[in-house]
């Protein structure tokens, strides 16, 4: 048998991921009308001030995004855990952190690039102007591959454990953190006229830690929910 | 060539650990309560009454010793479980999930004195501090930590996963700890700044270091304790503890 390049394997787990989702369009659509619920509740639970809603929407919106991006990771490896695959993808010649490194950004792809596209829309319901928009849309797109990243590691962890959903949620939730805040502050560093450089840089950086990582931690935790 | 060597992998075996564990745990807890008697009547009769806090400060004698114990536990937490990955002994997991339980007490611990304090010195029981706010984070990993093993069946399947997240955990403290305290800069809300250290009368320091030891003791204490029902747990099919438990 012919022996395939690594790019060329992860790029044909990628395209199955892609495969499996869009027969399950439900699987993709339903963290992002989560988001949009979400985002939409604050202003009733707060009241319709535009003053205060729009100080409150990048970190409204941020909040939103990382329930949303919970949502989905649940079925990151479930599916392929209970139909076998999953033990054949550790079985594999790859090497098992290349694959969950496809895996995670395939999920990117299909539920954190969603909500960077919906964004905008809710920070107009907001009252964010252009320039918050934008710096919004950049964070975002920085911030949630490290969501998949760091969330691949509890959905390993979790993997045919009782009550999963909820504890995967305990599990990662206090990691996410950083990137909650260094996210939700570039706006309003920007607003308050100090910069949002530094915040990028930030969320770059951890972006290219848990890249690094993530896998690892991953990969350990998916062999001890094989054994 | 006579050098005496420790076969320190003998105690990894969970039958000469409980064993040495019995022996281990009377001396610590004679410390403890030792060092606790001395630090509390320190604290309460000997240490001087802060100019400018009144009497309400001397809850630093225990907020401190918790606070410190919190974050030290998770580390030594991490540092077993990093053990159970690399050497793959069945002690390094059990002493882990020993030690989490009273991690995520002290933690509390400290949380909950802090808010007494808090209430009569700042007017408020809870503000957005960067250091509060890292020791509430530090409880969430604690829970976490419980819950996860809590919810796995297979003992040695749940000190594994549980390892692989006090190592994830250990590595993200330091990045939560300073994101929090930027976030705090930016804000500055109605913080109070804690990090001021008012010069301490030696007294008052004494009493502190002495609790802090002590907590030590207590923690040491308990954590044997602990294991050592956690070791007759798993074991509870082998010959050793049938004669043990007789």
């Amino acid at each position: 048998m012919k022996k395939l390049g690594l790019a060329r394997v992860m790029m044909a787990l990628m395209r199955r991921e892609f495969a499996v989702a869009l027969r399950q369009k439900g699987e993709v659509l339903t963290p992002l009308v989560f988001f949009v619920v979400v985002a939409s509740l604050f202003p009733l639970g707060v009241g319709p001030e535009s003053a205060l809603l729009l100080r409150m929407a990048p970190g409204v919106l941020w909040v939103s995004a990382l329930l949303a991006a919970m949502l989905s990771l649940q079925r990151l490896f479930a599916t392929d855990y209970i139909d076998g695959s999953l033990e054949q993808m550790a079985l594999s010649s790859t090497p098992l952190g290349l694959l969950v490194l496809a895996k995670a950004l395939s999920h990117f792809l299909l539920s954190g690039l969603p909500l960077v596209l919906m964004a905008p829309v809710l920070g107009l319901q907001f009252g964010l102007d252009g320039r918050a928009l934008g710096i919004l849309m950049v964070t975002l797109l920085l911030g949630t591959p490290t969501l998949s990243l760091i969330g691949s590691i509890g959905a390993a962890l979790t993997l045919g454990v009782r009550g999963a959903g909820v504890l995967l949620s305990l599990l990662i939730l206090p990691l996410y953190i950083p990137v909650l805040i260094f996210g939700a502050g570039a706006v309003e560093a920007d607003a308050a006229g100090l910069g949002f450089g530094g915040h990028l840089s930030l969320l770059a950086a951890l972006l290219v830690l848990s890249v690094f990582f993530a896998p690892l931690a991953t990969t350990t935790a998916l062999r001890i929910s094989l054994e | 060539m006579n050098t005496r060597v420790i076969h320190w992998f003998k105690f990894a075996s969970p039958q000469n650990f409980y064993n040495l564990a019995g022996r281990m745990w009377p001396w610590f807890a004679t410390l403890a309560t030792l060092l606790a008697g001395v630090g509390l009547w320190i604290s309460f009769f000997v240490a001087p009454t802060d100019a400018q806090q009144g009497e309400g400060y001397r809850i630093i004698f225990v907020h401190v010793p918790a606070s410190q114990m919190s974050m030290f536990i998770y580390i030594v937490m991490a540092a077993w479980a990093g053990f159970g990955l690399a050497f793959n002994t069945r002690l390094s997991g059990m002493m882990a999930s020993a030690l989490a339980p009273t991690g995520a007490l002290f933690a509390f611990l400290s949380l909950a004195t802090g808010a007494l304090w808090g209430k009569p010195m700042w007017g408020a029981w809870w503000v957005w501090d960067a250091r509060l706010t890292s020791e509430l984070i530090l409880l969430f990993l604690y829970l976490g930590f419980l819950a996860l093993q809590a919810s796995i069946d297979d003992p040695r399947r749940a000190d594994k996963a549980c390892a692989v997240l006090a190592l994830v955990g250990v590595v993200n403290v330091p990045i939560i700890y300073f994101s929090v305290k930027w976030w705090n800069t930016l804000h500055q809300g109605a913080s109070v700044s804690l990090t001021r250290s008012p010069t301490m009368a030696s007294t008052m320091l004494w009493g502190m270091l002495i609790m802090v030891v002590a907590c030590w003791m207590y923690a040491i204490t308990i954590a044997l304790l602990r294991v050592r029902t956690i070791i007759l747990e798993r074991e509870r099919h082998t010959e050793w503890v049938k004669h043990a438990v007789e």
